[in-house]
């Protein structure tokens, strides 16, 4: 059957992996955020953020690589946006946050439109293109689908062990993780929690940006309006469904793409029979069956949410 | 051989070689027990180890400390004192670094201490265990312990190493406890243990307690008092708050007693006696309401079998027996975590039995709800204010309504009618005595004492029949705890019958008629106030007694 | 620095602070106009001129302002329940969506009973749409947040598919657009030759609807309550899961009203451009009004006014007009943090 084809292409896998890759950026980003017990639903404005910066780099005639910290840097300029107000000023995460998003889509669209007025078709740039890992590339099937892919996938890849690692090993790690349980513990050591926060959530954000980045410098060549199309949102239910445990998140964004993937292929084989907009629809509902399937055991980070105040005991 | 710096440096000892900080520059070389023996009875009595210099803190137009002097000699316990209210806690605080003082500076080993870091006052060697623990529930108890004490960018955490030390410090002080247990799976004697093994892994030769007792049992507490002995023989000075005169009688060498800020008395324990200890921390008289005796009413409230199972399968209520009449005060005594939170929410409406019956004015209770709950009369003290008490960004009159907002009395087709609310408000401002408020002021702004008037006024003037009173004393300063005892006396003398659950077994012995120890679930035979002694409601509290069994054993006096 | 509650919120502040607020905000797009290269203060004045400058554009403004109204009232209602409802653009097409297949010819009653039927069901759409998050929330402890959000995606998906498809207009001459409202159920206009029309009129009309509900009626003292302290509203015998509910219901019909307004009022059929962000710009005019039910009338007329000023600036200047958006969403986190200063005292430590 048709269904079955599509799982043996490799195309299909291959786009998977690619598609998962701004997911596991921002999964991880919006992770660490949490684990420090700050919610910033400001994802979807800076990925948008992180994706026009990134490509207007590129189009101004700056390198890729270059582009890619510039992002991460506008991205970590607007987590310390979403900082300042939740964390130090203690004012509601949520707020804060769809406040953050709609200024940052809002500033990325007024400057995309500022630089280019008159523009119908957003001019392309020259992207990453794939590369191929020497050897490893070579493998049968493997080869193609792994080891055949933008830099920034394997960016990508690797940040989950690397996150994994400093969540868990590191003594700051282990401070990021209680500041987000017990504030209180925190600073009877002697830590800033406002300062722990805060460089948690700029570089969470920091890694946001570069999840939208990735769409504009590696997948599409250009920036449009509305590209995102509520990934950072995705990016948020996942978290819920990884557990806040960054091997889960890497699992979750696969198992999405996969979704995402396998909607595009079903769509084209059977386009006549399902209208194409109940395919789109569909990593929207899968996210809110992955949020529902999870939220009834969910650990929390206890201290999610609630701002800390010094001093009051 | 050994090196003990002098001018000014601490001198170094067993514990310090125990610090997980092989660059600790204060320590030339470890030393063995009889070397720090030797060094601590050359240096004791010579230096304290920590002066406190007049200290004064305010908080707007609060004076939290008022020039207070204090010093701590080297191996000592020093209490303490003070009710509620009078300034422990902010100078401990300001001690170990939370606040910093408006004036006056803190010497720690003959060193000036810089003020307002945690940071510098773990350095310098002080520790605190804090009144409600600072730990993190979802992560391990090595972790907790382990917590600051590797420099935060470094790359790799030193576990082995720490768990070493942790398994050291705890065989050495009788400490056990296993460091990969998750902290939200230990009891909270155990959680305590854990705080105080985080203030030695960080090589603490001062430790501050506040108020360490309160959530332990009297057997629980002997235990602390003998690690408490333990480390001053090792080299430790320990400073413990408390407002519980037995406590500091059988435990400290010196007390220190503060009121309202400012410290009034300062003596060694040899000598002193528990009356002189009471006058000096309340100061002025204050009239303690009596009890009078009141000659009992018909049975309101009686549960019987009565199990409630909680998560995981456990009971919190295994099978209890209660009877309460109108006009008495039954006083349920017993360690937080043996079925209080169940018999509270049992009778606030939060849930029904699993079995076992129970009934209220005769009636059984069939369906529960807060609002079911009122309409049977009974007033439900919540206890904790703050949380569940009051809603702190409404006013004050909109809180004295939040139970009866939709009775026809405030309110008619659906809409609050403000008029009769005001006038409400005005009237229970005034008849409960309610300070710093009229009928607009923004709850939150209310002081505890004040708060918990506003709660009492919205349960009493509903004339309850049977009233639930969950802590309500607790973290009031005297004048106001005595208000909220007359209340509740004279609604015991208008025919309701009170469950008074407290953590405070003075408390309950002053006010209440009869008196029952809550333990696992299950509440002893209660004795009249008269025949109860604090050693056996000690023993029932940790379990050693007779808890009813059988039905419909009544245990009045005849 | 530390805060101090205040015990008595003096009442010039709860506008002193929003307003400052907004002229910081002015003050940080200036600098995007320069940015841009053009001079400030003809820019502002061409803004508005825009917005207040003519008969034309006043009434331009205040067509603007009816539905930022109703999508304002929803994220107020919501907000003080501490439900936070992100779907009011959802919930918007639900209503218009609904509006659409009662009013294109099912069914046929005068104005004076057609217009209350499209409303209503527009509010049941919209109501019954954010149920759904809702009870998610109250059953099985899921978020609001990422659940509305992701609702609206699904549901703009859902009208797409129906305008492309089963509802397109034969007439149209292939524009994906519904057939248009009967004229039983078209909100007339209220000034001569303006697309003002009486849906500005019902807005306001529900405004004060939700003021005095919030204010003085015991279900809006119980979502008070609820909002600030649901711990101690249950403990009082406040029904928490049916007083969500009743926010959920008020909340998602005022933004399915929007839809209604919009459709019956300034289009007249169904498009898929009905609504440019109406949804989320409503969330800004609520944290602008302070979550006040009167305040959101100004605020929808003040944000109204940014946007329409914006498109004629934009013509006048070549800035492009997403200038408003910028503006509306810096407005809406200095007011934010506004806030804390009328709540609260400052006091160095």
């Amino acid at each position: 059957m048709e269904l079955l084809d599509i799982f043996i292409t490799l195309g299909f896998w291959g786009a998977l992996v690619r598609m998962a890759t701004p997911l596991i950026f921002g999964t991880l980003g919006e992770l660490i955020c949490e684990r420090a017990g700050v919610l910033n639903l400001g994802i979807e404005g800076i990925m948008t953020m992180g994706a026009m910066v990134a490509w207007m780099w590129v189009y101004q005639g700056g390198d890729l690589w270059t582009a890619v910290l510039v992002a991460a840097g506008a991205g970590a300029l607007f987590g310390l946006l979403h900082a300042i107000f939740s964390v130090y000023l203690g004012l509601s995460q949520h707020v804060t946050g769809i406040g953050v998003t709609l200024l940052a889509a809002s500033l990325s669209y007024f400057v995309f439109r500022m630089l280019l007025p008159d523009v119908t078709t957003p001019p392309k740039i020259e992207p990453f293109r794939p590369y191929p890992i020497p050897w490893l590339s070579e493998l049968p099937f493997l080869g193609e689908v792994l080891f055949t892919q933008s830099p920034l996938t394997y960016l990508a890849f690797l940040l989950v062990p690397v996150v994994a690692y400093g969540l868990y090993r590191t003594p700051l790690g282990l401070a990021v993780r209680m500041v987000g349980e017990n504030p209180m513990a925190v600073e009877a050591q002697g830590i800033d929690v406002h300062r722990l926060r805060t460089a948690a959530v700029m570089l969470g954000s920091a890694f946001m940006a570069v999840g939208g980045a990735f769409l504009t410098i590696s997948v599409f060549d250009a920036f449009y309006i509305g590209m995102i199309n509520g990934r950072g949102w995705i990016c948020i239910a996942l978290v819920i469904f990884a557990s806040w445990r960054p091997g889960k998140a890497f699992l979750g964004a696969l198992l999405f793409a996969a979704f995402e993937a396998l909607q595009i292929r079903v769509q084209q084989a059977s386009s006549a029979v399902i209208p194409y907009q109940f395919f789109l629809m569909m990593p929207y509902i899968l996210s809110i069956l992955a949020m529902i399937v999870m939220s009834r055991r969910a650990a929390y980070p206890k201290a999610l949410l609630v701002p800390f105040r010094k001093g009051e005991r | 051989m050994t090196t003990v710096d002098k001018g000014g440096a601490p001198p170094c000892n067993r514990l310090s070689s125990l610090r997980y900080d092989p660059a600790d520059a204060t320590c030339g070389e470890t030393m063995s027990i009889s070397e720090v023996d030797e060094a601590a009875s050359g240096s004791a009595g010579a230096q304290p180890v920590l002066r406190l210099q007049d200290i004064t803190k305010r908080f707007g137009a609060l004076t939290a400390n008022d020039a207070i002097s204090l010093e701590l000699k080297s191996g000592e316990i020093l209490a303490l004192l003070g009710e509620n209210g009078a300034g422990k806690t902010t100078l401990m605080s300001i001690l170990f670094g939370h606040y910093v003082a408006d004036e006056g500076h803190i010497e720690a080993f003959g060193q000036r201490l810089p003020a307002g870091s945690p940071r510098a006052a773990i350095a310098a060697g002080i520790g605190m265990v804090h009144q409600h623990f600072t730990l993190g529930e979802n992560l391990t108890v090595l972790d907790n312990i382990v917590l600051g004490t590797e420099p935060l960018l470094a790359p790799r955490q030193n576990t082995t190493k720490a768990r070493k030390r942790i398994a050291e410090l705890a065989e050495h002080f009788g400490l056990v406890v296993d460091p990969k247990k998750l902290v939200r799976d230990l009891s909270v004697g155990e959680r305590q243990r854990v705080e105080i093994l985080k203030a030695l892994y960080r090589g603490a030769r001062v430790l501050i307690l506040d108020e360490p007792t309160a959530v332990l049992a009297p057997q629980e507490v002997e235990t602390l008092f003998a690690t408490l002995k333990t480390m001053v023989a090792e080299g430790l000075s320990i400073i413990f708050i408390s407002h519980k005169l037995n406590e500091v009688m059988a435990v400290a060498d010196r007390v220190a007693v503060l009121r309202l800020g400012r410290l009034v008395a300062e003596f060694p324990i040899a000598g002193a006696s528990k009356e002189k200890l009471a006058e000096a921390m309340v100061g002025r008289a204050v009239e303690m309401p009596e009890r009078e005796p009141q000659p009992l009413g018909p049975v309101v409230l009686q549960m019987a079998g009565v199990t409630v199972t909680g998560d995981h399968g456990k009971p919190l209520l295994d099978e209890l027996h209660l009877l309460l009449c109108g006009r008495e005060i039954l006083g349920i005594a017993g360690v937080s975590g043996n079925g209080q939170g169940a018999l509270a929410a049992l009778l606030s409406g939060l849930r029904l039995p699993d079995s076992g019956a129970f009934e209220l004015l005769g009636e059984t209770v069939k369906r529960t709800s807060p609002v079911e709950m009122q309409g049977r009369g009974v007033g439900r003290i919540p206890e904790d204010r703050h949380a569940t008490g009051v809603v702190g960004d409404l006013t004050v009159e909109e809180n004295l309504i939040l139970e009866a907002c939709g009775s026809p009395r405030f309110c008619s087709l659906g809409l609050l009618r403000g008029g009769v609310i005001r006038r409400n408000a005005r009237e229970m401002i005034e008849r409960f005595d309610i300070r710093g408020a009229d009928p607009t002021t923004t709850t939150r702004a209310l002081s505890g004492g004040n708060m918990q008037k506003v709660i009492l006024a919205r349960v009493l003037s509903e004339k309850p029949k049977v009233i639930l009173a969950n802590q309500p004393t607790r973290g009031l300063d005297v004048g106001a705890a005595a208000k909220v005892q007359e209340l509740l006396f004279e609604a015991r003398a208008q025919g309701a019958g009170i469950i008074l659950i407290s953590e405070d077994l003075e408390e309950l012995l002053q006010v209440s008629d009869r008196i029952a120890v809550l333990y696992q679930g299950r509440l002893s035979t209660p004795v009249a106030v008269e025949e109860a002694d604090m050693q056996t409601l000690g023993l029932l509290m940790s379990g050693h007694g007779e808890f009813q069994r059988q039905k419909g054993a009544r245990g009045h006096a005849a | 620095m530390r805060l101090e509650p205040r015990a008595h919120v003096p009442f010039w502040l709860n506008i002193t602070a929003p307003v400052g607020a907004i002229v910081l905000a002015f003050a940080f797009c200036a600098l995007l106009i320069l940015w841009a290269g053009a001079p400030v203060i003809e820019s502002y004045a061409a803004l508005l001129r825009g917005a207040f400058g003519s008969t034309f554009a006043i009434t331009e403004t205040l067509t603007r302002a009816a539905p930022l109204i109703f999508t304002g009232l929803a994220a107020a209602v919501a907000f003080r329940a501490k439900l936070w409802n992100i779907g009011a653009e959802g919930q918007l097409y639900a209503g218009a969506l609904a509006a659409t297949y009662f009013g294109t010819g099912l069914i046929t009653l005068p104005p004076l009973l057609m217009i209350p039927l499209l409303f209503l069901v527009g509010a049941i759409a919209g109501g019954l749409l954010l149920l759904l998050p809702v009870i998610l929330k109250l059953k099985l402890r899921v978020d609001e947040v990422v659940t509305t959000l992701l609702l609206n995606f699904i549901v703009l998906l859902f009208a797409n598919y129906l305008l492309f498809g089963p509802w397109k207009d034969p007439m149209a001459m292939g524009w994906p657009q519904a057939a248009p409202i009967i004229d039983e159920g078209v909100l007339e206009p209220l000034v001569p030759r303006m697309r003002l029309h009486q849906g500005f009129l019902w807005a306001l009309a529900f405004a004060v609807f939700a003021w005095a509900f919030i204010r003085y009626s015991k279900w809006g003292f119980q979502i008070r309550a609820v909002g600030h302290n649901p711990d101690a509203a249950a403990f009082a015998g406040i029904p928490i899961g049916a007083t969500v509910l009743r926010t959920a219901l008020l909340s998602g019909g005022l933004a399915g009203m929007a839809g209604v307004c919009e459709l019956a009022g300034l289009k007249g059929y169904l498009t898929l451009d009905i609504s440019p962000g109406f949804g989320y710009t409503g969330i800004a005019v609520a944290m602008l009004a302070g979550l006040h039910p009167l305040g959101v009338i100004a605020s929808a007329i003040f944000i109204a006014a940014i946007y329409n000023g914006a498109d004629a600036m934009s013509r006048a200047m070549s800035i492009s007009n997403y200038l408003a958006d910028v503006l509306t969403a810096t407005a809406l986190l200095l007011v934010l943090a506004s806030v804390l200063f009328v709540r609260f005292r400052p006091r160095l430590r």
